[in-house]
């Protein structure tokens, strides 16, 4: 049994490749098999690719800030839009919250690791080399320029390259999340402590849950859409062709039975995330703990019966439109749930303002925003009006910026110190948090008014002549707000580095379990593996409630005492190996996508290097 | 800090009430023309204030929560482990869902009414749309038209959507549509045809148009007035340009102008510049797509349209190429010069024409009336 770090020169196995050995240093970051390694690569990939497509945001906000402007010729804002959708989407909000949900989720059940840790580098590397092969793209022909929606027969007919790197690229991203979703899933089920059962785990840990099956039952359809899409594009074939009998229509079918549910994919994990940190700095439980977790369930089941409320206007028909209407109004009602059971939380606590508190409000009070616009999306005759137009960006980027960003950015300083024993600073989080609360309800509150005024979405510029030039304007300085308010975020995360490590293991008095190991975390997460005994198990290990529902600590109880020493040494606990193989076989996905874009042969040589990882994998024994 | 940024949401949530109140914006669905409009309005304006309340009430509560239940200085007790309340937490649920059931109640009688053909009487018109441009058909006056759409005010106009390729791939295909060809011409190719949506908010919600489907939408303009609409799910590289006007005159100004379009094209005095243009247009390239009416190819054949607008009436419509400009000599030549750097990908190519071809045709094309 092989100790935390293998020993050097004990690489040489079976496998094709002698075991690589650094658990430390630059190189090892490509070789980890460390859930909160890849979790940390996944924050740091997607954040890099955050600032990419807040860039594309700017472009985009500058384009528009005066009519008739010329700044982006039409074909580069198509593809500047279009960009930014599918970067947000798929390479920043999803392997976002993939970063909270790897990070924490084996530390909040309790276990070492999750149920398959190289197919969790696999997954990372999978995604990384997805997101750079859709962005090479700029360089080999033209970015995808169809939107991120692809709507065929334009998808189709487009003379350029771009949207062949859209439907392989989304393919080796989605390749990425399926294979993730089935190991979270996995983890989730079969990797709790003693004593965690389903119903003592966090609503974090829920929400992940709910999240890896929508991503494992809906990634597929999109699949078959992209895979259609490709064919069509480059082997002549017509699934999207009426003239040869295909059906456009088919392409929107597929695409929004996968798009709907990605919404809730994007926002659980959000959810997952302020139903951690209220209570937390209400210190109170989470109110109507079940009713949180079915609600999130129910989303999870309705989301997908409500696809085609994004093709109201497509012509399906009146029983169509009333059927997707009636179902969009019914999710509205498990999302209502959850604001009021928030509310419910903070409602006779002791509320203390810290920056991850603000975030968990805002999301509250923007995604409220948010939920309440989509409702009059479902009013389906109102939809005819609003639909395409920028009303719906308003109402989406409330739910995914309001609601999902500021989420995720309440978890960044919630969790930062878990994550690097580092405090990042209050005052200036403080300062970001309202500037970006100012900033955003500046860029996207506008745009319902934009929208019902008549400015259709995806338009390189607009006349003088429809008066929309001051809220244009408006959103264009707000959005620049906004990415002031992420330059300070980063001026305050590097600056957390040069701070001292050595934060205590519960700086914030958090009632779950990641909080009673030190932060960070040793590779080994929990020298003894801890026995849960009830929901919100770090709490009730330092505080009891007398008859009288008075709140008592309890003497030695939490994290970091003499009773639970929270760091043993390690010895003797048995952890999977770092591997080359997940990265070697990741790149052949590439190779494999350029293979089919531009030469057969680099085609072929994709394929064997994939095979080649997955045999050298195969072989290799999953520890030494 | 935290009542500083409700006051300020709530100024934003007033303003917002305000200037969708505002009457001067000129493509907007808050300032509905015609019953089919005002339905959408009439079932989003109520609907507004049930949202804005709730928005109030909640907002509200959570404001009314923070400040009440802040931490102060020196209290360290822990507040009571109140886990939750299942007759509030029913309630709370039971409430929106009897919100949202009295919200789909008329939902839905007007998504019936609004697909519903009205029995008495209406117009038919097919549209058909192009990449950039709008083309509208009159099967029964018999007329061709882009860009501009006449109607009569007072009853219902039919609309047929339909959508069409570009002309340079002929792939026949099943057309709802018949488009422009006489009787014995195939119809319009679908070929390369793309979606698009037609919308002009202040007549009528949005319907998409999509290839291989004839979609349906009803509109009606309560008064003469000129409406601006564009299209609205994009459509590639010129999305942004393919705008179109609605029209809409009294019913003895509507059957004027039906006589005047029915008309065959003027014909240039012999000798003028615009004369000259007729020859350059019927020898040069230009009647490979685009046909004018009474106007015979070299060849003493009709014009037969192919993908480019009907340039019959020409001079009689306020503006051009999707409605990005407006129609005079100095546009026109601009156009013709180059039209894809006017408008990004035009279909129409930049033909190499000479100042003096350009002179003559655009002369000849204002006779157009």
């Amino acid at each position: 049994m092989a100790s935390v770090s293998v020993p050097a020169g004990g690489g040489r196995g079976r496998g094709l490749l002698a075991r690589p050995t650094a658990t430390t240093g630059f190189w090892s970051w490509f070789t980890t098999v460390d859930h909160k390694k890849i979790g940390i690569l996944y924050g740091i990939t997607s954040f890099a690719f955050f600032i990419v497509g807040g860039s594309e945001a700017l472009l985009i906000r500058l384009q528009l800030a005066r009519p008739d402007q010329n700044i982006l010729k039409p074909s580069v804002y198509n593809e500047i839009f279009t960009m930014h959708g599918i970067t947000m989407v798929f390479l920043v909000v999803m392997p976002l919250s993939a970063a909270f949900i790897n990070f924490l989720v084996p530390l909040m059940i309790g276990a070492r690791d999750v149920a398959f840790p190289r197919l969790n580098a696999f997954s990372y590397w999978v995604f990384l080399v997805g997101g750079i092969f859709i962005y090479s793209s700029w360089f080999l022909g033209g970015a995808p320029d169809g939107g991120w929606f692809g709507y065929a027969p334009n998808s189709v007919v487009d003379p350029s390259r771009g949207m062949t790197f859209y439907a392989i690229g989304l393919i080796i991203t989605g390749i990425a999340s399926t294979v993730s979703a089935v190991n979270l899933a996995v983890t989730i089920l079969n990797m709790r402590a003693p004593g965690m059962t389903l119903f003592r785990m966090p609503v974090f840990v829920w929400m992940s849950l709910v999240v890896q099956l929508l991503l494992a039952f809906s990634l597929p359809i999109i699949t078959v859409g992209l895979v259609e899409l490709l064919f069509d594009r480059r082997f002549g074939t017509h699934f999207f062709d009426p003239a040869a009998g295909g059906d456009p229509v088919l392409w929107q079918h597929l695409f929004w039975l996968f798009g709907h549910p990605e919404v809730y994919i994007l926002v659980l994990p959000a959810m997952g995330i302020v139903s951690e940190i209220l209570p937390v700095f209400s210190r109170k439980p989470l109110f109507g703990y079940q009713f949180v977790v079915f609600s999130g369930i129910a989303i999870g089941f309705i989301g997908f019966g409500v696809w085609a409320h994004h093709m109201f206007a497509v012509g399906l028909g009146p029983v169509a439109n009333t059927a997707f209407g009636i179902s969009t109004m019914i999710i509205g009602v498990p999302t209502g749930v959850k604001i009021f059971n928030w509310l419910g939380t903070m409602w006779k606590g002791d509320i203390r303002f810290t920056t991850p508190m603000l975030f968990a409000i805002g999301f509250v009070a923007m995604f409220v925003i948010g939920g309440l616009s989509g409702v009059t999306h479902a009013v389906v005759p109102s939809d005819y009006q609003q639909t395409d137009t920028y009303y719906i960006v308003a109402h989406f980027h409330y739910v995914l910026f309001g609601g999902a960003i500021f989420g995720l950015f309440g978890g960044m300083y919630y969790w930062w110190p878990k994550v690097f024993g580092r405090m990042l600073s209050e005052k200036v989080g403080k300062l970001h948090f309202w500037m970006m609360l100012i900033g955003f309800n500046m860029t996207f509150g506008p745009m319902h008014i934009l929208g019902l005024q008549g400015m259709p979405r995806r338009i390189q510029s607009y006349p003088a002549s429809l008066g929309l030039d001051f809220w244009n304007l408006v959103s264009t300085i707000g959005s620049f707000t906004i990415a002031l308010s992420v330059l300070i975020f980063i001026v305050n995360a590097v600056s957390s580095f040069r701070k001292p490590k050595g934060m205590e293991a519960d700086p914030w008095d958090a009632r779950t379990l990641e909080w009673s190991t030190t932060s960070p975390p040793p590779e080994y997460n929990f020298a003894e593996v801890p026995v849960v005994h009830s929901l919100d198990e770090l709490w009730h290990r330092k505080y009891a409630e007398t008859e009288g529902g008075r709140v008592v600590p309890v003497a030695a109880g939490g994290s970091g005492t003499e009773a639970h020493p929270p760091q043993g040494d390690g010895h003797g606990i048995h952890l999977p190996g770092p591997s080359y193989f997940p990265v070697l076989a990741s790149i052949g996905f590439p190779v494999l996508g350029y293979g089919i874009i531009f030469n057969w042969p680099l085609a072929v040589a994709g394929v064997v290097i994939l095979l080649t990882g997955l045999f050298g994998w195969a072989l290799e024994p999953s520890a030494e | 800090m935290r009542k500083k940024t409700r006051v300020l949401l709530g100024v934003g949530a007033l303003l917002l009430v305000a200037v969708a109140c505002a009457p001067n914006a000129t493509q907007s669905s808050l300032d509905p023309q015609g019953p089919y409009a005002r339905k959408s309005y009439d079932l989003f304006v109520p609907v507004f204030w049930v949202a804005a309340t709730i928005f109030f009430l909640v907002e509200g509560a959570l404001l009314l929560i923070a400040i009440k239940y802040r931490h102060r200085k020196g209290r360290d007790r822990i507040p009571p482990q109140i886990h939750g309340n299942t007759r509030l937490e029913i309630a709370w649920t039971i409430l929106p869902a009897l919100i949202l059931a009295g919200v789909s109640v008329p939902t839905v009688t007007t998504i019936f009414d609004l697909a519903r053909k009205p029995a008495g009487e209406v117009m038919n018109v097919n549209v058909l749309g192009h990449q950039w441009w709008w083309e509208f058909d009159y099967p029964d006056q018999k007329i061709i038209t882009a860009n501009e759409l006449h109607i009569p005010t007072g009853i219902p106009i039919y609309v047929t959507l339909c959508a069409v390729g570009n002309g340079y791939d002929h792939i026949p295909a099943p057309s709802v549509c018949e488009p422009g060809p006489p009787d014995g011409q195939p119809p319009a190719p679908v070929g390369n045809a793309v979606i698009h949506s037609f919308w002009v908010p202040e007549l009528a919600g949005t319907q998409d148009v999509v290839p291989g489907r004839a979609n349906t939408l009803l509109l009606q303009a309560d008064h003469p007035g000129t409406y601006t609409g564009q299209c609205k799910e994009f459509c590639g590289l010129s999305h942004a340009y393919m705008k179109f006007t609605v029209v809409a005159q009294t019913p003895d100004d509507f059957a004027a102008w039906v006589r005047g379009q029915q008309a065959d094209a003027a014909m240039p005095l012999s000798g003028s510049l615009a004369a000259t243009g007729l020859n350059e247009f019927v020898n040069g390239a230009c009647i490979q797509c685009h046909a004018i009416q009474g106007v015979e190819d070299p060849n003493g054949n009709p014009l037969v349209q192919n993908g480019g607008p009907n340039l019959t009436h020409f001079a009689s419509r306020a503006c051009f190429a999707g409605c990005i400009l407006s129609t005079d000599e100095d546009n026109l030549r601009k156009w013709l010069d180059d039209p894809p750097a006017v408008k990004a990908g035009s279909w129409m190519p930049d033909y190499g024409l000479t100042p003096q071809q350009i002179d003559a045709i655009a002369a000849y094309l204002l006779t157009l009336k």
